[in-house]
C-alpha cells in the first residue's frame, strides 16, 4: 500500500505535469497515456525510496545520523542495478586528499600522474 | 522543444519529503545529497521513458501505456516495483473513474453533445484536464 506522508493524503506527490514535461522532453515519444503519467510518476517516487534507504545502509560513509553525497556515489558505482547513475554521480575526493596521493606516490618513486582513476575533481564535499 | 532547465527538475519540497519516508527519524540529508538524488530522479525518468518506449514501438503502438512502464520496470531491474505499481494504479483507476463521472454529472446540467464529444476524445486531452485539476490542487514549491 502507498505510504502517505503526515497530513497528505494523495496516492502521489510528485507534480505530474512535471513529470510529463521531463518524458516528453524525449524526442521519440510521441503520446503518454494517463495511466502510464501515474506509474511513471509513482515509480520515480518509489525509486528516490529505494536510492536513498539503498545509500544510507550501504554508505561507507563513517556518518550514522546522515545521508551523504557519498553514500550516494558509492551505490552508484557498487551496485548494479543503479550503475545509470554513475556518470551524474562521480565519486569526489578533497584536494587536500588528492595532494597527499600525489606526494605518497612521489615517495614511494612510482611514476606519477597516470595510474590514477578519474578522480581530478578535487571538490570539498560539504555536509549540510 | 524549448525547456527551460528548471523545468526538468522536480520540486526539492517534495524530493525531500519522499526521502525522509525512506529514512529512520532523525537521519539528515545533506544538500549536496538532496541535489543528487532529484537529478537521478530525473535521469529515472528518462530512462524509464526511453525503456518503456521501446516496449511501445514493438507493439506497433504511439502512445505509452501503463504496461510498457511496468515492462519498463522488469527491464530496468525494478521488479521490486511492479506490485506495488499494480495497486497503485487500481487506487488511481478507480478515482480517474469516480472524478469522471462527477464531471459527467456536472456537464449533463449543461450541453449533452459537447459531453459525448469529451468522452471520445484521445488522452491527451485528458492530460490537458488533468493539468487544470492539478492546477487546484496545491503545488509544491521550491524552497
Amino acid at each position: 500500500a502507498a505510504r502517505l506522508s503526515g497530513g497528505e493524503n494523495r496516492l502521489v506527490s510528485l507534480p505530474l505535469s512535471r513529470i510529463r514535461v521531463i518524458m516528453k522532453s524525449s524526442p521519440e515519444v510521441s503520446s503518454i497515456n494517463q495511466d502510464a503519467l501515474f506509474l511513471t510518476a509513482k515509480a520515480t517516487e518509489l525509486f528516490v525510496q529505494y536510492l536513498a534507504a539503498y545509500s544510507y545502509k550501504h554508505g561507507r560513509g563513517k556518518e550514522k545520523d546522515a545521508l551523504t553525497y557519498s553514500d550516494l556515489s558509492h551505490t552508484a558505482e557498487e551496485c548494479e542495478t543503479f550503475q545509470f547513475l554513475a556518470d551524474i554521480l562521480p565519486k569526489k575526493i578533497l584536494a587536500s586528499k588528492y595532494l597527499k596521493m600525489l606526494e605518497k606516490e612521489k615517495r614511494d618513486g612510482e611514476v606519477e600522474g597516470d595510474d590514477e582513476e578519474d578522480e581530478d575533481e578535487a571538490v570539498d564535499e560539504d555536509v549540510g | 522543444m524549448a525547456e527551460r532547465p528548471e523545468d526538468l527538475n522536480l520540486p526539492n519540497a517534495v524530493i525531500t519529503r519522499i526521502i525522509k519516508e525512506a529514512l529512520p527519524d532523525g537521519v539528515n540529508i545533506s544538500k549536496e545529497a538532496r541535489s543528487a538524488i532529484s537529478r537521478a530522479a530525473s535521469v529515472f525518468v528518462l530512462y524509464a521513458t526511453s525503456c518503456a518506449n521501446n516496449f511501445a514501438m514493438k507493439g506497433k503502438r504511439k502512445t505509452l501505456n501503463a504496461s510498457d512502464v511496468l515492462s519498463a520496470m522488469e527491464e530496468m531491474e525494478f521488479q521490486r516495483f511492479v506490485a506495488p505499481l499494480k495497486e497503485s494504479l487500481e487506487v488511481y483507476r478507480r478515482e480517474q473513474k469516480g472524478k469522471k463521472e462527477a464531471r459527467k454529472d456536472k456537464d449533463k446540467k449543461a450541453d449533452s453533445e459537447e459531453q459525448d464529444k469529451s468522452r471520445e476524445e484521445e488522452n491527451d486531452d485528458d492530460d490537458e484536464r488533468m493539468e487544470e485539476e492539478e492546477q487546484n490542487e496545491e503545488e509544491e514549491v521550491d524552497n
